[in-house]
């Protein structure tokens, strides 16, 4: 795949990595929506936690998720691997830089997305040895018991990781990336589709501003809340 | 006013270049920045030392000759302008200006400040035209077209092909340059009979000459003297993908 | 006049071309590959004349000065174009654009030329816009036209204020698919140097590349020279700063006759000098006479404070203001040929009239239009050019009066040619500005870009087959031939000589001094004691600029130094040349203006019966004076007037 990238037209590339980011997006929405529940309070019918668990074990098991599992992990894997060849092919594409490097009018994430976009791999990789492994595998987790049924309490392990300070900065400081990278991510997407007209090309804009806040802040308050117990 | 100028001197492609220093004063504020560096030259020339050679013919902003790199801008501190139509009181009296020549694989130094830009011909040749030959052509009526279409042809058209797109992409993309041609002929109804294959040789010839990708960074748009739109650069993915998807013939050459 | 065969066809004026056509000699498909062709210029006419050549199948190299051939000057011009389509039903036709022309160019241009001129005029704009240029539009979809330079109708067709960029752009477009083709060699960055003639015939030419320093060597079975005008011998001239008149100036030394080599146009609306670091004039469009109004003080007092900076032009009043045009052309008005409202600002200013801290300034008012229009209409119909105003001049236009005053723009002169483009030395033809043809002794608005590329287009893919017709049993000829080696010889010997002064002045210092002497006497007012003066003053410069210019650098490599100074070194002998035939024209006509040759009215005084000829020039050695030759004029077809803009 990387082969025949690198061989690919440079716009064909750009369609491969917006589609993949635009799959990643709502991806994040979704695990955004999952993640959220482990705020929701204990209640009349439900025990705290008790809806996180229960969706957990849902995205771990289903056939069809699992499925869909793989078209992810595809998709965050080319559009690294798609990022980088751009990256590399573009910093080959001057071999000598400025002495005074270029500060003009643009967006100034849109020109740190391999920076961001590296530190999010990073965060990514600890994310998945930190949570998603160990779920997978439901290593270290309590069983819980919801009307009788066993399940194995996720929750609790976010929660137990979310004590530490260092851990709670590193996770904020990371979705700060995230936002970043989003907020050119998003609506340059569109761009590289094509889908770029005077008329409602601001709107898309705003929904790439929107989406930058929404996910990170969606993210980051629960290990704020957790952290002072908030919740 | 005063000015400390570093300027890089490279005496031919295969030279390595270094940035030297000049002091150049009793400049007036309306002298324009080309003329800024025809004095500095008189002054090399009488102290017998080579000039420094940059490109530039009309002085009127329209041929595309001039470029220059000054203090991290292609075509200097103004919008919509080229450096031949700068002027010095737009700088501040006892200012360091650093002056390089376009900096993209494609684009080599030729000597100082001059680069070659043949790069841009070849994308050109690639088929940025109309396949018509001179004669038996219909009259220039036979064909209306809707006044908005051919306004935004015009804005596609007015690219003057100086590079400025290409020395303020961090990339070195060519990307507004490629796309302001195809948007010009595939808003036209002549256009549109080619428009499948020109896109896609245009573009396999942008990528087999070194240009970067686009990232839609936008430099392009906030540096380009005629301000040409990244809306073009929209349309040429559109056009692309529509060719790959929907043309026969896939072009990679 | 045993040398000049101009070749005019027989028969009515609108039936010559149609008559050539249908006679001519024609090369057969399969002999075309056979002959090479050489294009020196991608200018409008060059790169129109070689991607068409190409087209037909021969094959053409061609050769710019510049990066990419799309440079060229040509791209400068913001007006338009003009064509006898008669598109917006308003009474234009071939007639009456050929019966303009001829009348603009004060009856000094050969009619048959013209009339083909605008014969072929409707073609050109078809081929534009098959060709994908943006011409401004109607909202019906169909083309816009508008009136310019003092035509009676709407002939213009125009791309915003790019019509110049647009239609070489076109041009440009065709040239890039016939490179890619194959049927065209683009060389860049070479500059011609010799013409090389074989048996009498130009058989190639010598170039320098200009970032190597080496010579080399092309062979074509003809050569065009399509290398624009000359006007930079004035040094302050709107052309571009490399525009020069060398290779046609080699072509004359090597025996081509130069036509009218006085007929120089300068343009009304310049933004004036502002100091003598100054590298050039800016041109703004004519068009922006349709609304502006010219003038300066009615009072002598009140110029005096405005040259000192004591007065702004907007604390004057009405019944103060001289609109000098208006008062002196009530029929034209603000609207008069370009010879006439520049020689009028002239006028205006040396009787101590003029404005700006050099009294080389007239006002171009258009608080009356913003006033009847509103800002926005004026905005619309001028914005950018405003701005490009603001960004020179630092004032806003908007606000107060532009200031405007005549610059060098145009040369009417150039090679001579017959009726086919041909050269006195066969197998040379010429297109374009770099020829004399068709405009006479004053070029009307939005014609230059007509010209360029009915030659290119419409004209020389014919007339050069009538030439090559025979050529194809002539081989190709090996560069190693002697006439190669001793052009190449003299060209190196130039260069070497050019070299070897290292004297202590600037190349620039001798031409702002040569651009003085030509301002001064061969200007827009010529009287014989001046030109007299200026012919002994050239020489001099000639021989002081030959004992002491100073080139550093090298000859083997990129050298903008010794460029300059090669085409400097012809501009002074071009300098002289012109001054000789602007002595000899005892009379005025268009651009050419002898003080003693007017009207009580102060208007140029033509005088037929002496001077009704092309002056064609021909070279006679070093330091002799040229001899001059003549072609007669013969009207058929229009009637001589005195023309009146009254």
């Amino acid at each position: 795949m990387a082969k025949s990238g690198i061989y690919q037209s440079s716009l064909t590339k750009k369609y491969v990595i917006a589609l993949a980011g635009l799959f990643l997006i709502s991806f994040l929405f979704v695990h955004l929506g999952i993640n959220l529940t482990v705020l929701i309070p204990e209640s009349q019918d439900t025990e705290a936690k008790e809806i996180f668990n229960k969706a957990a074990r849902f995205m771990m098991l289903n056939p069809v998720i699992k499925v869909f599992e793989i078209v992810l992990f595809a998709g965050f894997i080319i559009h690294i691997i798609y990022g980088l060849i751009l990256q590399i092919h573009n910093w080959m594409s001057r071999p000598k830089r400025y002495k005074v490097e270029g500060w003009s009018h643009t967006s100034p994430f849109s020109k740190f997305m391999i920076h961001t976009g590296m530190i999010i791999f990073i965060f990514l990789i600890i994310h998945l040895v930190d949570f998603y492994f160990k779920a997978k595998f439901f290593e270290g987790a309590e069983s819980v018991w919801y009307d009788g049924e066993e399940y194995h309490d996720l929750g609790a392990l976010i929660i137990q990781k979310f004590q530490n300070l260092g851990f709670v900065i590193f996770y904020i400081a990371s979705f700060l990336f995230l936002g970043f990278h989003l907020h050119h991510a998003f609506q340059s997407a569109f761009q590289s589709l094509g889908l770029n007209h005077p008329k409602y090309f601001p709107f898309l804009k705003a929904l790439s501003l929107i989406t930058s806040i929404i996910i990170p802040v969606g993210f980051t308050i629960i290990p704020v809340f957790i952290y002072f117990q908030i919740v | 006013m005063n000015f400390t100028l570093k300027i890089w001197r490279q005496k031919d492609a295969k030279s390595k270049g270094k940035f030297e220093k000049y002091s150049i004063s009793d400049i007036s504020p309306d002298c324009s920045f080309l003329e800024m560096l025809d004095i500095l030259n008189e002054q090399l020339v009488a102290r017998g030392e080579e000039p420094v050679a940059f490109d530039h013919d009309c002085r009127e902003g329209i041929c595309g000759t001039c470029s220059l790199y000054i203090n991290g801008r292609p075509h200097g501190p103004d919008d919509a302008i080229t450096t031949c139509q700068v002027h010095m009181r737009r700088f501040k009296d006892g200012d360091t200006i650093v002056i390089e020549p376009w900096r993209a694989k494609p684009f080599s130094v030729i000597k100082d400040l001059i680069v070659n830009r043949n790069a841009f011909d070849k994308i050109i040749q690639a088929g940025g035209f109309i396949s018509v030959d001179t004669g038996g052509i219909p009259d220039a009526n036979a064909i209306p077209i809707r006044k908005e279409k051919a306004d935004q042809s015009m804005d596609a058209a007015s690219c003057i092909g100086c590079g400025a797109c290409v020395a303020a992409c961090k990339n070195a993309s060519a990307m507004l340059f490629v796309a302001a041609k195809v948007s010009q002929f595939a808003l036209l109804p002549q256009g549109r009979i080619e428009a499948k294959e020109r896109v896609q040789k245009m573009v396999a010839k942008m990528d087999e000459l070194g240009f970067g990708n686009c990232t839609n960074t936008y430099a392009c748009e906030a540096e380009c003297p005629k301000e040409i739109s990244v809306e073009h650069i929209a349309r040429m993915n559109r056009e692309f993908f529509g060719a790959k998807v929907g043309g026969r013939k896939n072009i990679k050459k | 006049m045993t040398k000049l065969n101009s070749k005019i066809p027989e028969g009515h004026i609108s039936e010559k071309w149609t008559h050539y056509r249908s006679n001519q000699n024609l090369v057969n498909p399969a002999n075309k590959r056979k002959l090479d062709i050489i294009v020196v210029g991608t200018g409008l006419a060059g790169a129109s004349a070689a991607a068409s050549l190409g087209e037909l199948g021969f094959n053409v190299k061609v050769f710019c000065i510049q990066d990419s051939p799309r440079r060229a000057h040509s791209i400068a011009a913001q007006g338009g174009i003009n064509a006898a389509k008669n598109y917006p039903n308003d009474g234009d036709s071939i007639f009456r654009l050929f019966y303009d022309t001829v009348k603009g160019g004060d009856y000094r241009a050969r009619e048959a030329n013209v009339y083909r001129l605008a014969e072929v005029s409707n073609s050109i704009i078809d081929q534009c816009v098959a060709q994908g240029v943006p011409f401004a539009r109607e909202y019906g979809g169909l083309l816009d036209n508008r009136s310019f330079g003092g035509a009676l109708v709407s002939r213009t067709f125009y791309a915003r204020g790019q019509t110049g960029q647009q239609l070489l752009l076109g041009a440009y477009g065709a040239l890039s698919k016939e490179v890619a083709h194959g049927s065209v060699e683009m060389y860049t960055r070479e500059e011609m140097q010799e013409l090389v003639i074989i048996d009498g015939r130009a058989r190639g030419i010598i170039t320098r590349d200009n970032v190597t320093g080496e010579l080399k060597r092309y062979f074509g079975h003809a050569v065009v020279l399509a290398s624009g005008g000359y006007g930079n011998v004035f040094f302050l001239s709107t052309n571009a700063m490399n525009s020069n008149g060398s290779a046609a100036f080699r072509c004359y030394k090597q025996g081509a006759l130069f036509g009218n080599p006085c007929f120089t146009q300068i343009h009304p609306t310049c933004i004036p000098v502002h100091g003598d670091y100054q590298s050039k004039l800016t041109l703004m469009s004519e068009s922006l006479r349709n609304d502006g109004r010219i003038w300066v003080p009615k009072k002598k007092e009140d110029a005096q404070k405005i040259q000192k900076g004591e007065l702004k032009p907007t604390e004057i009043d009405e019944e103060d203001r001289d609109y000098y045009l208006e008062r002196r052309y009530p029929a034209f008005g603000n609207l008069v040929p370009r010879d006439v409202a520049s020689r009028a600002a002239k006028e205006r200013c040396d009787a101590g009239f003029g404005v700006g801290p050099t009294g080389l300034a007239v006002y171009l008012d258009f608080e009356d239009a913003i006033k009847r229009l509103g800002r926005d209409v004026i905005e619309a119909r001028y914005g950018n050019l405003f701005q490009m105003y603001e960004k020179i001049v630092d004032e806003n236009p908007y606000e107060t009066p532009m200031m405007i005053y005549p610059a060098v723009h145009y040369t009417m002169g150039g090679l001579w040619v017959d009726y086919e483009l041909q050269t006195t030395i066969t197998g040379l033809f010429s297109a374009g500005e770099a020829n004399f043809s068709d405009h006479g002794a004053n070029r009307l608005g939005a014609s230059a870009l007509m010209q360029g590329l009915s030659d290119g287009y419409f004209v020389l893919p014919y007339t050069m087959q009538n030439y090559l017709a025979d050529q194809i049993k002539v081989p190709r000829i090996s560069t190693d031939e002697n006439a190669f080696e001793e052009a190449e010889k003299r060209a190196r010997e130039r260069l070497e000589k050019l070299m070897a002064v290292k004297g202590s002045q600037s190349t620039d210092d001798f031409h702002k001094k040569l651009g003085l002497i030509m301002w001064e006497n061969v200007g827009m007012d010529r009287n014989k004691e001046d030109l007299t003066k200026a012919i002994e003053q050239i020489r001099n410069l000639r021989e002081e600029f030959w004992k002491d210019v100073k080139i550093p650098g090298e000859i083997d490599g990129l050298n903008p130094e010794l460029e300059k100074a090669a085409r400097l070194a012809d501009y002074l002998e071009l300098g002289e040349l012109m001054a000789h035939d602007a002595l000899q024209r005892e009379e005025s006509c268009g651009g050419h203006f002898r003080e003693e040759h007017q009207t009580d009215e102060g208007e140029a005084l033509r005088d037929d019966k002496k001077f009704s000829f092309v002056s064609c020039w021909e070279y006679k050695g070093e330091g002799e004076k040229p001899e001059m030759h003549k072609e007669d004029l013969n009207f058929e077809f229009v009637e001589v007037k005195q023309r009146s803009y009254k």
